[in-house]
């Protein structure tokens, strides 16, 4: 399959440019500050990884961005959008391709924060299966992430802007839950904004619940934005 | 033999961006074995006619077909035919030689050892073995043309479309790139756009002259230079440059322009008759005798393709003849 291809030659690039390797190794090393120094994990006493996963929506939001940005903004700035147009590839490919490669980095970002959990599973009895529902929720929370950030990213020529709305965007949408929490927000507005908030659906796989509801909303964001991905290109070529 | 069959068929292609006008009807056709140039001067519609081509923009209107697929409602099949080195050559610099040219493999649907094979006979083709393992980024802009024409021809497609080959080489890179080209057109349909016509001149058989979005010629550069009635003739004579341009002017030349001098007191220019009414050998015939009346004693008078500046001058002007395709 074709977006494979694409996806593997997006690993390759990666593997060749140094700002992957700071990028897959921000995540792992942010996260275990946070969690072991910052944190309050050792005067809790308690083997839980809630903390890590409670800050992880926000490390999504520099991070994430920062995977996606390059993406498609890089192959316009440099004209090679062009040979990849021209290729005998489908659009639906392309944009697959490229939301797999993003999100294989991701996933590889996230397979490195794995000492955590094996320093606290060391440390006392840690329950594995909210770790295996937080990372199982990280990847579908992060797969949303990307699919927004790569239609930023095609909606520009510069990495630094598309960096910037996705990460604004993002931080924007985690915060929907304090504005449906606000005395001023009306209870029926307040229920429709905590339903659409980003990280709010994330929390329950963190605590090992793994609801329907949530992975049809990161889901449905997914393909949304894939598909939004696809029809700027459309509107490009005929404009 | 050449079937007359054709690669391409353009028509009617109409593209607008915002207010420009870039293409107005285009249309044009391309036979399997020909070499045919598009010319025109920066602006005059030739990437965008191309690219539409390439399947990289939508017309607003009009047809483009490579080998009768047309590009608009089967892009993947009609891209399967098409070898494409765009503008300015994009390439993943951050990719090494290898893996960028096995990835263009993928995409036109090679793998395994097909894919080795047509791999390694386009490094072999464009010479390069020596850079094989090299960062793109990293490699001589001859040679990252020559990386921008092997993913162009890995997969022999029926039609090779060259934007603007040369741009931005140096005079030797120049010539190695239009070797290169040359040798292509020997056994492949070849559609090159270029600004500049002794390049076209060098490599096309044929020419598509675009000016403004208009198509205003299609031909030979000999059948061209006659349509647009016009006839370059360079002449040389022993005397000094004054006086041979007044003759030259007295006998008719519409316009003239110095030639770097020659030796023995010698000099010449490169003068243009109009032709349109008489033909071109009485106009010959009787520029010979004005001049020799004159009292010149002429050692050179040799008609010539006409120049880019001309062809546009003439061909473009609204009065100027109908000239078919």
């Amino acid at each position: 399959m074709k977006a494979f291809l694409l996806a593997k030659r997006e690993w390759k690039s990666a593997v060749d440019s140094p700002v992957a390797y700071v990028l897959l190794a921000l995540l792992p090393a942010v996260s275990a500050a946070f969690f072991f120094v910052m944190g309050p994990f050792f005067d809790r006493g308690v083997a839980t990884l809630r903390d890590f996963f409670g800050l992880l929506p926000w490390l999504f939001v520099m991070v994430i961005p920062a995977i996606t940005m390059r993406a498609w903004a890089e192959e316009r700035r440099s004209g090679t959008e062009e040979l990849l147009m021209t290729y005998p590839m489908r659009l639906r490919d392309l944009v697959l391709g490229k939301f797999l490669g993003a999100w294989g980095l991701l996933a590889a970002s996230l397979f490195f924060t794995a000492g955590i959990p094996l320093t606290v599973a060391s440390l006392g009895d840690l329950d594995w299966g909210p770790v295996v529902g937080g990372y199982l929720g990280a990847m579908l929370m992060g797969a949303a992430a990307i699919s927004f950030g790569l239609f930023l990213s095609a909606s520009t020529r510069n990495q630094v802007v598309a960096w910037l709305i996705s990460a604004v965007g993002l931080m924007t949408w985690n915060m929907l839950d304090f504005a449906a929490t606000a005395e001023a927000t009306p209870p029926a507005l307040g229920r429709w904004l905590l339903a659409a908030d980003f990280d709010e659906h994330f929390f329950a796989f963190a605590r090992g619940v793994v609801d329907f509801r949530d992975v049809v909303f990161y889901l449905s964001v997914t393909v949304f934005f894939l598909c939004l991905n696809g029809l700027t290109f459309e509107h490009r070529r005929a404009s | 033999m050449m079937s007359r069959e054709s690669v391409v068929s353009a028509s009617a292609l109409v593209k607008t961006f915002g207010d420009v006008r870039a293409l107005r009807g285009v249309g044009f056709e391309v036979g399997t074995g020909e070499v045919v140039g598009f010319l025109g001067p920066n602006g005059a519609g030739k990437s965008t006619a191309i690219r539409i081509l390439a399947g990289f923009l939508g017309a607003d209107s009009g047809t483009a077909k490579i080998c009768g697929i047309d590009v608009a409602l089967d892009p993947v099949s009609a891209k399967q035919h098409l070898g494409y080195l765009p503008e300015s050559n994009p390439l993943y610099t951050e990719m090494r030689v290898q893996d960028f040219l096995q990835f263009a493999a993928g995409a036109r649907g090679l793998s395994g050892g097909v894919a080795r094979a047509a791999i390694d006979q386009a490094v072999e083709r464009t010479g390069l073995a020596s850079v094989w393992g090299r960062l793109i980024g990293e490699c001589s802009k001859g040679f990252r043309q020559r990386v921008g024409l092997a993913q162009a021809l890995l997969h022999e497609p029926d039609l090779l479309i060259l934007d603007e080959p040369t741009n931005g080489l140096d005079p030797l890179q120049v010539v190695e790139i239009r070797e290169l080209v040359r040798e292509l057109g020997r056994e492949k349909t070849v559609l090159l756009t270029s600004h500049v016509l002794s390049e076209v001149e060098a490599l096309a058989g044929r020419v598509v002259l675009l000016h403004q979005g208009e198509k205003v010629a299609d031909g030979s550069l000999a059948e061209l230079t006659t349509q647009a009635g016009v006839m370059p003739v360079q002449v040389s004579a022993i005397c000094d440059g004054a006086s041979l341009a007044a003759a030259c002017t007295e006998a008719g030349a519409e316009t003239i322009r110095e030639l770097p001098n020659h030796a023995d007191g010698a000099s010449s220019w490169l003068c243009e008759w109009s032709v349109s009414s008489i033909g071109a050998a009485q106009t010959q015939a009787h520029a010979v005798r004005a001049l020799t009346d004159a009292g010149l004693t002429l050692i050179e008078f040799s008609p010539q393709n006409a120049t880019l500046e001309s062809l546009f001058r003439t061909l473009s002007r609204p009065s100027s003849v109908e000239v078919s395709s």
